[in-house]
């Protein structure tokens, strides 16, 4: 269930580092918005399209995939210009799907650790503020977490239909979040044994925190 | 802070797992997403500050590639498409609706539904609305009727993060830390 994004079988892109992925990605967003006549994003996504075949045929058809979640902002700004006989809308919806696009492309050569590496190393300068062990600590718990949640949101539905011949619905979530809290408390007291966020000894009772 | 942390990471995969269940129809058949719910549910439940940390978390651990937004989307395309100022609102919409809860003492499911409104329809809806502007080249007008279809869900899922605010109060009434 916890499948990450990354594409499964190594491309070229693959080997390029995460951070340098990602300063090229941002630079190549900006100069998208920069770029005004329709001809330019035309060559733009072109050179997107190039990129993205570069990986072989089964890369590319699944880097092109999740590109139609577009559709509807598709249709809508291509009927409104359509409507106003303004070429701009050429433009602008080229721009949308290579952006996203490109960002997509970033997603799928790039593995969730390394991804992970580089914003905490963006985040430095907030250090003070969200200290990165902690920020590391709380990332490892949710995706720990979200299977072992997934399966009590089942266990919670499997409940009500035992009860009643309609299909869960909302009752389910305060349900679902108390137990979540209930977690929290339990994996808060696990960590303060085991000395705490900060691998400090615990200090003052168990409850302090 | 250990359970300030395991509460931050805890709601972050709630929200997570409310995205990746369609199973759970809210309404008898209207198949809404519940994402956005539980945004809400972050701030009226953890409150303004804890709750956006928990929306931050989900939001980095989504741009890192995992799919955890409903529908399976996820990873850095979805901060590039029209719809990127919702995902930089939740965390706002999260702090707003947990800050109501804090400064109005009011009756729990009152409070919350006054939270949900404003922070997750409102301050969401701005921000979403400011978003597909840019990104689409729209004036602000334009960009806010691309939003209005999604009002009357809106509306409901406020309605239902108070219930269910109201609920866990009930349930548990020191479990809102919102109130603590």
């Amino acid at each position: 269930m916890m499948l990450t994004l990354t594409y499964p079988s190594q491309i070229w892109a693959h080997h390029v580092p995460a951070g340098a992925k990602l300063a090229v990605l941002a630079l190549a967003t900006m100069g998208l918005f920069a770029l005004k006549s329709p001809l330019d994003l035309a060559l733009a996504a072109l050179a997107a399209l190039a990129l993205i075949s570069s990986g072989g045929r089964a890369f590319a058809r699944a880097a092109l995939r999740p590109l139609w979640v577009l559709w509807p902002f598709v249709a809508v700004v291509g009927l409104w210009h359509l409507w106003l006989r303004d070429p701009m809308g050429g433009a602008i919806i080229l721009r949308m799907i290579t952006a996203v696009a490109l960002a997509n492309f970033v997603t799928m050569t790039t593995r969730l650790s390394d991804m992970i590496a580089v914003m905490t190393w963006l985040m430095r300068p907030f250090a003070k503020l969200m200290p990165p062990q902690r920020a590391a600590l709380a990332i490892a718990l949710t995706i720990r977490f979200i299977p072992v949640m997934g399966g009590r949101a089942e266990e919670l539905a499997q409940a009500w239909r035992a009860r009643s011949p309609a299909r869960p619905r909302w009752r389910i979530m305060p349900a679902l979040a108390l137990s979540a809290l209930d977690d929290a408390a339990r994996v808060a007291e696990a960590l303060r044994a085991r000395g705490g966020v900060d691998g400090q000894p615990p200090q003052g009772g168990l409850d302090a925190g | 802070m250990e359970k300030s942390l395991t509460q931050v990471a805890l709601f972050a995969a709630l929200i997570a797992i409310l995205g990746l269940i369609p199973k759970i129809d809210l309404i008898s058949g209207v198949p809404i997403t519940a994402q956005s719910l539980g945004v809400m549910l972050c701030g009226t439940v953890l409150g303004a500050r804890k709750g956006a940390l928990a929306v931050g978390l989900f939001l980095g651990l989504v741009a890192a590639g995992l799919p955890l937004l409903s529908g399976g989307r996820g990873g850095l395309g979805v901060f590039a498409s029209p719809t990127v100022g919702y995902l930089i609102g939740f965390p706002i919409a999260a702090f707003v609706a947990g800050w109501v809860m804090q400064i109005w003492r009011g009756p729990v499911g009152l409070a919350a539904f006054a939270g949900a409104v404003l922070g997750g329809i409102v301050v969401l809806n701005l921000c979403g609305i400011l978003g597909m502007s840019v990104m689409l080249g729209k004036t602000l007008p334009e960009a806010a009727l691309l939003a209005a279809p999604f009002f009357i869900g809106d509306s409901l899922k406020a309605v239902l993060a108070a219930l269910a605010t109201q609920s866990i109060a009930r349930m548990r009434p020191d479990a809102l830390l919102s109130r603590g």
